[in-house]
């Protein structure tokens, strides 16, 4: 071989100058990067999900088993209340997760690896895109591993229903993730995001429905749950895995699924749009 | 082909009422190794940060590669690459995925990142520690991580900013040489800050700032001779006496320190042999020294550029400390 000449050790020089991918290729593959580093990440810091699986497991068959003769099924739109809450929980596990998968920027901010990130040359949009696709499917495998508990609580789970929550999960966990960026972008320290998160996520849990059904409410709750957008993603949820309940509804208006999914849908684009721009100026 | 240089002009950037780069203007050319030398708080990072398009100017322009740093963003992160100052790798990564990361972002070929990573782990020595986690790595690992990382991409203008603080002057050597044969294949223009006097040395041109203003700027050699003075220490037999006889006798500004009495004159070497006339005393060594970049920096500055380095390692230890800390 002709390189046999050549010194045994070559010198440390790199090979001949660098070749540069498109533009578009180049972003594309910056998605998937910083979406990789996320779940690699989370693969060395395992207790993180068991932390995320933990908590909503307690409300399921604590709280659960502890209100279920309080709440009739009545209440509970046609099925007891343990059955009720099933969906509630693997919801309340994906808004969390989602949610605070943002303190990752906060925290890449307070280390440095944020502006690594913000001088290289790939847009803002894909960024934020990767980190929203770290923070969702983070969150999403942990609502996929609480669904081994659903016929514990007596919550059959088809094929069909089980991909039909999932795209639901996916859709709500991405809408939450938007969220998460946009206060974690004007966030400059750790202590004040878990502040703000804290004061954020519960309220929106309890808002939501995923706790108890927003039939028979005082006036102010029964409207302060439909403007939370959480309420729509959840109603959504429940309604494929548990086919009988009654819908959520709006005064008389029985809300489609459709509007579920389209309203889940339209808060999650406009908080990543959101968040792509204030990502931008977030140094 | 475009200018790979960088222009600035009237560069201004406050922060709140405080100046911390004010009114700086200068140009480096396409494939110029030019240094910015200042002390702690100069404004020196502020300046990089700006031109890399990370902090926002208030006044004036900038233009790297000849695109303007305010207006064509895009354009002048994909003409350049970045050494920080302070430490910007992902602790749960592996040195290996930072740098994969890195190679990604902009733009290598998955091909080719195996290629290019293994050189600048070998130069940097970091080969058998690539698949661990840099959160196992000391200070010193790290710094060389973030060098090879910076290199990974060759980028027509390269800014290291303050790039071999901390580390052994083996591994500052393997680095230059690397540099240099960067340098001389692809002609990549270099923005360096440093306090080591050795790599000052090596630059093209120096520019010196201080309280965010350039204060003398030229190559090494013009500034040195701009002082134009020797540093001459004597070593007698009574110190006291020879300082009070040279300071009548030549009307000189004399110290005296440990190595002797020490005073500057214009040409040290001519100034010897009268020296020893004028001395009734036993002169036991004589030291002339040419006027050193330390000296060009306290003449311009007020400042010992030794005090000054002294500060920053404090610095970089404090702050190796703070992120120990709160990473727990
Ligand atoms: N974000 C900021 N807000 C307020 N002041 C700042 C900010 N960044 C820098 N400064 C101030 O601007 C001045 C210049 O800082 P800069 O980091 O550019 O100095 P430097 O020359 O890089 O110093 P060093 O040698 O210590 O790295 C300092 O007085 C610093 O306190
Ligand atoms: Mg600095």
């Amino acid at each position: 071989m002709a390189d046999a000449v050549l010194p045994a050790r070559m010198p440390a020089t790199a090979p001949l100058g660098v070749r540069r991918e498109g533009r578009l290729i180049r972003n594309v593959r910056a998605v998937w990067m910083v979406w990789i580093r996320d779940l690699i990440r989370l693969k060395r810091t395992p207790t993180r999900i068991v932390t995320g699986i933990a908590q909503p497991l307690l409300f399921l068959f604590v709280l659960g088993a502890g209100l279920e003769h309080l709440i009739g099924s009545q209440r509970a739109g046609g099925v007891n209340y343990q059955q009720y809450l099933f969906p509630g929980i693997l919801a309340m596990s994906v808004l969390t997760s989602a949610l605070f998968s943002s303190i990752a920027i906060v925290w890449d901010r307070e280390f440095g690896f944020m502006r690594e990130m913000l001088v290289a040359p790939v847009s803002r949009s894909s960024l934020v895109l990767g980190k929203a696709l770290g923070g969702g499917s983070v969150a999403v495998v942990q609502g996929i591993i609480l669904v081994i508990a659903a016929p514990l609580v007596g919550v059959d789970v088809t094929v069909g229903s089980f991909f039909a929550m999932l795209g639901f999960l996916l859709l709500l966990a991405f809408a939450l993730v938007g969220f998460g960026i946009v206060i974690a972008s004007r966030m400059q320290r750790m202590e004040s995001f878990q502040m703000v998160m804290a004061l954020v996520l519960q309220p929106m849990i309890f808002l939501s429905g995923a706790i108890f059904p927003l039939v028979a409410l005082p006036q102010w709750l029964g409207v302060v749950t439909r403007l939370n957008p959480a309420t729509y993603g959840i109603d959504a949820i429940r309604r494929v895995l548990l086919p009988h309940i009654a819908p959520l509804t709006i005064l008389s208006w029985t809300v489609p699924l459709w509007a579920d999914a389209l309203i889940t849908f339209a808060f999650g684009a406009l908080m990543l749009a959101l968040a792509v721009r204030l990502f931008a100026t977030a140094e | 082909m475009r200018s790979a240089g960088v222009e600035v002009e009237g560069l201004v950037k406050r922060f709140g009422s405080f100046a911390a780069v004010d009114d700086v203007s200068f140009a480096v050319e396409p494939g110029e190794l030019f240094g910015f030398l200042g002390p702690n708080g100069a404004g020196k990072t502020t300046t990089i940060s700006i031109l890399c398009t990370l902090v926002e100017l208030t006044e004036g322009t900038a233009r790297v590669a000849g695109f303007d740093v305010v207006h064509d963003r895009s354009a002048v992160r994909e003409s350049i690459g970045l050494v920080f100052q302070e430490v910007t790798l992902d602790d749960y990564l592996t040195g290996a995925e930072n740098l994969r990361f890195h190679a990604v972002l902009y733009g290598v070929p998955p091909s080719e990142v195996k290629d290019r990573c293994r050189p600048l782990l070998d130069m940097v020595g970091l080969t058998e520690r690539a698949d661990q986690q840099v959160r196992f790595y000391s200070g010193g690992m790290k710094r060389r991580l973030e060098i090879a990382r910076g290199l990974l991409h060759e980028p027509r203008v390269l800014f290291l900013d303050e790039p071999t603080i901390g580390l052994d002057p083996q591994t500052r050597k393997h680095i230059w040489d690397y540099v240099d044969t960067l340098r001389a294949r692809e002609d990549t223009t270099m923005f360096l800050t440093t306090h080591y006097m050795d790599e000052a040395e090596r630059c093209d041109r120096i520019a010196i700032i201080d309280h965010g203003q350039i204060v003398a700027i030229d190559t090494p050699d013009a500034l040195k001779a701009s002082i134009g003075s020797d540093t001459v220490t004597v070593a007698t037999s009574d110190d006291a006496a020879a300082a009070q006889a040279l300071a009548k006798g030549f009307d000189l500004a004399v110290e005296t320190t440990e190595d002797g009495v020490r005073f500057r004159v214009p040409d040290g070497e001519g100034f010897v042999p009268q020296m020893f006339e004028h001395l009734a005393l036993g002169v036991r060594s004589v030291n002339v020294r040419r006027p050193s970049l330390d000296d060009v920096f306290m003449e311009y500055t007020g400042h010992d550029l030794r005090d000054a380095d002294a500060g920053i390692a404090d610095q970089f230890k404090n702050n190796a400390m703070v992120r120990g800390f709160r990473r727990s």
